[in-house]
């Protein structure tokens, strides 16, 4: 699934597309440059828009029984038909729509009775710390195997790093979840199997940053900061792992090709020892390519929490998602692919940005 | 005369070998043939596409392979380990989970073979208008294609399957709206490194329109590489099938799919772990084999990779 989400979305170099651009004024070339910048995000932001109420309203889903269930009365049906303004042009809906979600009102939802946009704020946190917890994972792990797989090229470690690639590619996150479950938590008994935290320490600590583990830490609660650590291993390992096949896929192909450059040789000829060519060298050649691939990763992330938060009930906006699916909530759906998708732009942004600034290669 | 006795003597492989091929259909023989001789030499590649040809011959002679029907119950027998009788053991219906298993491959191989066939079209027409064209065309057909890029793939085939809801159609659309907008970025990207060659411009010296060029000239070009894309996608694609049943978007229960077996026996699986990790070493075997197939035809079929 993370091949899936980051297929096609390559760093974000300069690439000669064919097209003849004419030489203007580096000020002008500037202006130019952050103006296409800022339409470019305008219309993504518009698209995703589009796409979420295309789900909500184009396909042959009725959002009014989706609000008032199957049995319902004439009258009922059409107040409710009308309430969500069905009657008017379809541009008419999209631009009403847009006005709302831009000042975040993503409706109500059914199921839980609140805004979405109040439960997507409360159940976002749980996400972002799973995430954060996986990144780490695959970020210690992956880029060392990276950079050793590259550097000892064609021998075992290689093909292990090559072997646990394939693998991430090819095992399904959930099933691969559920196997760790029966391990670890059925057999073994060492980790908690759902939730964020034993119902027993619930509602302890007050929430600051919403991040279980940072607020038990900074109430000093470490009776809730151990089991909430607990709980996150599984899930965040899991999660991580898909990350580590990619990460460390990346990582040793642009050390391979940094490796191959002459000023290596030349660090070597110097008489340098390998440890110092490997990490003061050429690991720093590669540091803004792998900010970029981090990036990418998040989007793979946010694909896997999903499912991860559904095998472990973890209370994130994936499991919100999924139990807005089960129970025909749209608002529920439109409000957290928005989200999602809108995270993942600012990413996106915020990384190519990074790029940008850290690359003299760009400038 | 003596060519004519050499060629009786050489038979189909030296009709494959012969120097100068005379006509498409033989020379079209031949690539294949020099194609397929590279491959035999990536073991990995080999072993992918056994599995493959493998997964067909199970979706196809289902019937043969097991007596159990996939779909009836039989509560007597519920959750019995794997033995002679049920190789898998039984699912908590009763259900043999090897029947379902056989016949799980059918719907696997119905929803890759589908999205194949929307996919690459869509792909390929999409990538080289607005390569070919460029300016506002491919503005806005590359703007569309970002914004299906800019979703994390399976949120987006999740909200689109959610819409419409569950059913393997629906599912099979919901991951072409997800599948197509890399194969676009890769046509595109072949057709800019092609619309300046020569014979293209001979082409359009000749007078062929734009569709013509791009239909029969431009077309045809990138097929090979959006091949291995696709081949390399189908492994993600199996993937996002498999969580869209795991999730209840897939197939409707009771029609055999791998990833809704998984989340249909996790509540049991701990006492009989044979009914989720059969469909699940299913589904990753499967998915491995196209990986490997696809990393060994891109070394094949992708000159630049290879030489």
């Amino acid at each position: 699934m993370i091949a899936a989400s980051t297929d096609g979305r390559d760093a974000p170099l300069d690439v000669d597309d064919g097209f003849e651009d004419t030489e203007p004024s580096r000020g002008a070339q500037l202006v130019r440059r952050f103006a296409g910048r800022a339409f470019a995000i305008a219309t993504t932001l518009l698209g995703l828009l589009g796409l979420t109420f295309a789900m909500g309203r184009l396909l042959p889903n009725d959002p009014v029984i989706a609000i008032t269930g199957p049995e319902v009365s004439k009258e009922v049906y059409d107040r409710v038909f009308l309430e969500l303004g069905l009657d008017r042009p379809v541009w008419e809906q999209f631009l009403t729509y847009v006005g709302k979600a831009l000042r975040g009102d993503f409706g109500v939802s059914t199921t839980t009775g609140q805004k979405v946009v109040t439960d997507l704020l409360m159940v976002f946190p749980a996400t972002f710390e799973l995430a954060i917890v996986a990144l780490l994972v695959g970020v210690g792990l992956g880029v060392p195997l990276g950079i050793i797989a590259a550097v000892k090229r064609g021998t075992i470690i290689d093909l292990i790093a090559r072997l646990i690639g394939l693998a991430g590619h090819s095992i399904p996150s959930f099933w691969l979840a559920l196997m760790a479950l029966l391990l670890f938590y059925a057999k073994l008994d060492w980790f908690a199997a759902s939730g964020r935290v034993d119902v027993f320490y619930e509602g302890l600590v007050t929430p600051v940053t919403g991040f279980l583990l940072l607020d038990s830490a900074l109430s000093r609660n470490w009776d809730v900061f151990w089991n909430a650590l607990n709980h996150i291993v599984l899930p965040g390992t899991i999660l991580g792992y898909y990350s580590v096949a990619y990460i460390s896929r990346m990582t040793r192909s642009f050390m391979l090709e940094q490796l191959s450059q002459e000023y290596v040789i030349t660090a070597q000829a110097k008489g340098l020892l390998p440890r110092q060519v490997i990490w003061r060298h050429a690991f720093k050649n590669i540091r803004v390519q792998l900010l970029t691939i981090i990036a990418l990763t998040f989007g793979g992330l946010l694909d896997g929490a999903v499912l991860i938060e559904t095998v472990f009930a973890w209370p994130g906006v994936g499991q919100y998602l999924t139990r807005g699916i089960q129970m025909n909530d749209i608002n529920i759906v439109m409000g957290s692919v928005l989200m999602i998708g809108v995270l993942f732009l600012v990413i996106n942004l915020v990384s190519d940005a990074l790029y940008r600034i850290l690359d003299p290669r760009t400038r | 005369m003596s060519e004519q006795i050499l060629e009786r003597r050489v038979g189909i492989r030296g009709w494959l070998l012969q120097p100068n091929p005379r006509g498409r259909t033989q020379a079209t023989a031949q690539q294949l043939y020099k194609n397929w001789q590279r491959f035999c030499g990536y073991p990995l590649g080999l072993v992918g596409l056994a599995i493959i040809v493998l997964l067909i011959v199970v979706a196809i002679c289902a019937p043969l392979l097991t007596s159990y029907d996939p779909i009836a119950q039989n509560m007597a027998n519920r959750l019995a380990a794997p033995s002679w009788e049920h190789l898998l053991g039984t699912d908590e219906f009763g259900r043999d989970v090897f029947s379902r298993i056989v016949y799980g491959a059918r719907t696997t191989l119905y929803i890759i073979m589908l999205v194949a066939v929307i996919v690459a079209p869509i792909g390929l027409l999409i990538g080289t208008c607005a390569g070919y064209f460029g300016g506002w065309v491919d503005e806005i057909l590359m703007r569309v294609t970002d914004v299906f890029l800019s979703f994390p793939g399976l949120v987006l085939a999740l909200g689109f399957a959610a819409a419409l809801g569950p059913g393997i159609t629906n599912a099979i659309i919901a991951i072409s709206l997800t599948a197509w907008p890399p194969i676009a970025r890769l046509a595109r990207a072949e057709t800019l490194s092609l619309r300046k060659a020569d014979f293209i411009a001979a082409v359009r010296l000749q007078g062929a329109s734009a569709w013509s060029i791009i239909l029969r000239h431009i077309l045809p070009m990138c097929v090979p590489s959006v091949i291995v894309r696709i081949t390399l996608n189908m492994a993600s694609v199996i993937l996002t099938a498999a969580g869209l049943g795991f999730l209840g978007l897939g197939a409707v229960p009771p029609s055999p799919e791998w990833g809704a077996m998984a989340s249909s026996g996790r509540e049991f699986m701990i006492e009989s772990p044979w009914v989720i990790a059969a469909p699940g070493i299913a589904i990753a075997l499967v998915s491995l084999a196209f990986n490997l197939f696809g990393d060994a035809l891109r070394d094949v079929l992708d000159a630049r990779g290879s030489e």
